[in-house]
């Protein structure tokens, strides 16, 4: 039974969306403490507002402005405030149907506790400090037992200096991924600079590196077969524009490599030889870099190259 | 019109965690079961379509991975929905219906273990003005199930009976994650207590269509789809009234649900709450079998747990223990997107 690797995995990266007229125009609005809903066909006001009516899927561009107070009308007590969610002390989600409007927004209430909180209890936009036109502009909700606002909602432009025209969401997910048996164990075997793969019993195709199935007959595979270190370049090519992060000159070479025993061919960059004198069947061979648990690159191992014949069939 | 059938189904065992299993390795056991069921050969399937979600496994294009599982080479016919299992069969059943296919293979499935499922479902929602304030999944099912509450449609008591039914009938599904006695249980995110929330947890299924006379020669009492369809509501939740499905009874209604009553139903309903709102959706009377499975409350593999509903409504016809049967699946936050399916043996339909 091979060990089981696993290896936390971020996923992280800013959510950069445009904004069309409407939502521009809540967003930018919420920086200027101002909230702004939209009418629809039917002489509804939607807070928030959408672009095209969720009835008739006409165009809505009438905007109005609502009151910064509302009523819950929904509910539900958090006890443990997860990463990223607006308050970090226990709160409240709830919808709040604002004073004007017929729809209902979802925020967070700060509240004492689930006792302090019901259906149709009023509250009112507690705004943020610093604010960006983001729906984040809205600090939270809070009790409110002073006069309603007005109901009525008031015609609004949707004008503002400066309008916010895109948001950037940072988004982050976190992860311990496992890679399954197949995986850990060529993981483990390049711990030791050596290449496993694995062998389909049916049609004996030697996968590297292996992820545990035969594509072809749709199989598990089990037989570890060490493969190479030396290999077959089957094709390759030159990148000639240097990626961001990359610490390697261009033009390089990137190319297939069928390493001796495997039917399926690997990637690797090919150095130690002039990009423009890499050619389809040379052999080559891993240079590992110190403490790295892949070959940093390959390079000619200055035997004749392999013909055509050979690898043919993992072109 | 074709007659199409789910003539075979299978699923895996569901666990919390799978370290040892890749997703093609969660994946294979079903898919040879299915062809096994029927004997049809990978190289046999006229097309394969399947239902899986990056963001559980944290990774881009990550369901090209488990397509090893199937035999792709030579290349075979196949798609993939970026969504529960049971909308890649309703991708299958057009396929078929259309004539481009005689049979389907269609499967699904989920590793939740990785990560944390109540983050990762926060992206799917609409990125301007919800996803920001990351409301899990939990609070979000939280919010309808006080909608529920304050409407009067449901009480405490009425929701703890629908976790203890779930988890006493999930007893004699060996495939179940949870059984037995419901949890006092804590309150996760209020009103929802530990019994009234779907496990979270690993596994994968798998279900083989055929038309016509195909599927009368692949299985001894084919479940043939009567109708199916799916609808959708407003993405924003505050337009919508959270204590009613108008997606689930107009896409029953397209799917001939009322037609005649049912006498089972898989309704894919994680949360309690979700079960009131469905059954009366969907107009279901107390002699409807609800969930005989154990249902979502049960065992949650996410993206697959709608497939399943179709396969075990399916599986209680091939056994003889349905004559009609409903089967529905859900996606999105607080029932947003909704299929629904009847089922039917031989004999109800001569
Ligand atoms: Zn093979």
């Amino acid at each position: 039974m091979t060990e089981i690797l696993s290896a936390p995995l971020v996923v992280e990266f800013p959510f950069t969306r445009s904004l069309g007229p409407v939502q521009s125009a809540f967003l930018t609005g919420l920086r200027e403490r101002t909230v702004l809903g939209v009418r629809t066909d039917d002489g509804r006001v939607l807070v928030p507002p959408v672009e095209y009516d969720p009835v008739t899927a006409n165009e809505l561009r009438s905007l109005l402005r609502v009151a910064p107070t509302g009523t819950v009308t929904t509910w539900a007590w958090n006890p443990a405030p997860r990463r990223d969610q607006p308050l970090g002390t226990p709160f409240a989600w709830v919808l709040v149907r604002l004073d004007g409007a017929d729809t209902a927004l979802l925020h967070a209430l700060d509240a004492p506790g689930p006792d302090a909180v019901h259906t149709g209890m009023r509250v009112r936009i507690r705004w943020a400090a610093t604010r960006t036109g983001a729906i984040t502009d809205i600090a939270c909700f809070e009790p409110y037992d002073g006069e309603p606002g007005t109901t009525e909602p008031v015609p609004h432009g949707g004008e503002f200096t400066d309008s916010v025209t895109g948001i950037t969401v940072p988004a982050r997910l976190d992860y311990v991924h496992t890679p399954g048996r197949a995986q850990s164990a060529y993981l483990k075997a390049l711990e030791d600079h050596r290449t496993v793969g694995e062998r389909c019993p049916a049609c004996r195709k030697v996968y590297v590196p292996p992820r545990g199935a035969c594509p072809t007959c749709g199989i598990a595979t089990a037989e570890q077969v060490e493969v190479g270190p030396r290999g077959t370049v089957t094709t390759f090519c030159i990148v000639n524009i240097k990626a961001k992060n990359l610490d390697i000159d261009v033009p390089y070479v990137y190319a297939h490599i069928a390493l001796d025993g495997a039917d399926l061919a690997l990637h690797g960059r090919i150095a130690g030889i002039p990009y423009d004198q890499v050619r389809m069947g040379l052999r080559v061979e891993p240079v590992w870099a110190e403490g790295a648990r892949h070959p940093d690159h390959y390079r000619p191992t200055g035997e004749p190259d392999a013909g055509y014949d050979t690898y043919k069939e993992l072109v | 019109m074709r007659d199409v059938a789910i003539v075979a189904f299978a699923q895996s065992p569901h666990r919390r965690r799978t370290d040892e299993l890749s997703e093609v390795d969660l994946l294979m056991p079903v898919l040879h079961q299915v062809l096994e069921t029927t004997g049809l050969k990978a190289n046999e399937i006229g097309f394969t379509c399947s239902g899986s979600a990056d963001y559980l496994a944290g990774r881009a294009f990550s369901f090209t991975m488990a397509l090893d599982g199937v035999g792709a080479h030579p290349p075979i016919s196949e798609s993939h929905v970026e969504m529960d299992g049971a909308w890649a069969l309703y991708e299958a059943w057009v396929k078929i219906m259309t004539g481009e296919a005689d049979t389907a293979l269609v499967y699904a499935y989920g590793k939740s273990s990785p990560g944390q499922v109540r983050d990762v479902l926060t992206r799917q929602l609409d990125p301007y003005y919800l996803a920001p304030l990351w409301p899990d999944s939990l609070a979000l099912a939280a919010l309808q199930a006080q909608a529920l509450l304050d409407a009067g449609h449901a009480d405490r008591a009425a929701l703890t009976a629908i976790a203890t039914r779930s988890r006493t009938d999930a007893a004699a599904n060996p495939y179940a994650q949870l059984t037995g006695d419901v949890p006092a249980g804590g309150l996760l995110v209020h009103p929802l207590r530990t019994g009234d929330c779907p496990p979270i947890g690993d596994g994968a299924a798998a279900v083989i269509l055929a038309a016509g006379d195909t599927a009368r020669a692949l299985c001894a009492r084919p479940a043939w789809i009567r109708g199916i369809d799916h609808r959708i509501e407003a993405h924003a939740l505050g337009v919508r009234d959270l204590t009613d499905s108008p997606s689930t009874r107009l896409a029953a209604r397209h799917a001939g649900a009322f037609e005649r009553p049912v006498d089972t139903a898989e309704l894919h309903a994680p949360f309690t709450s979700q079960e009131v709102i469905l059954r009366t959706a969907l107009d279901l009377g107390d002699d409807v079998r609800v969930n005989p499975s154990g249902g979502a409350l049960a065992a949650n593999p996410i993206m697959a747990a709608g497939l399943i509903r179709l396969g075990e409504a399916a599986a209680r016809i091939h056994r003889g223990a349905s004559v009609r049967a409903l089967a529905h699946a859900t996606s999105g936050p607080c029932l947003q997107q909704n299929l629904v399916a009847v089922l039917e043996g031989e004999s109800a339909h001569g």
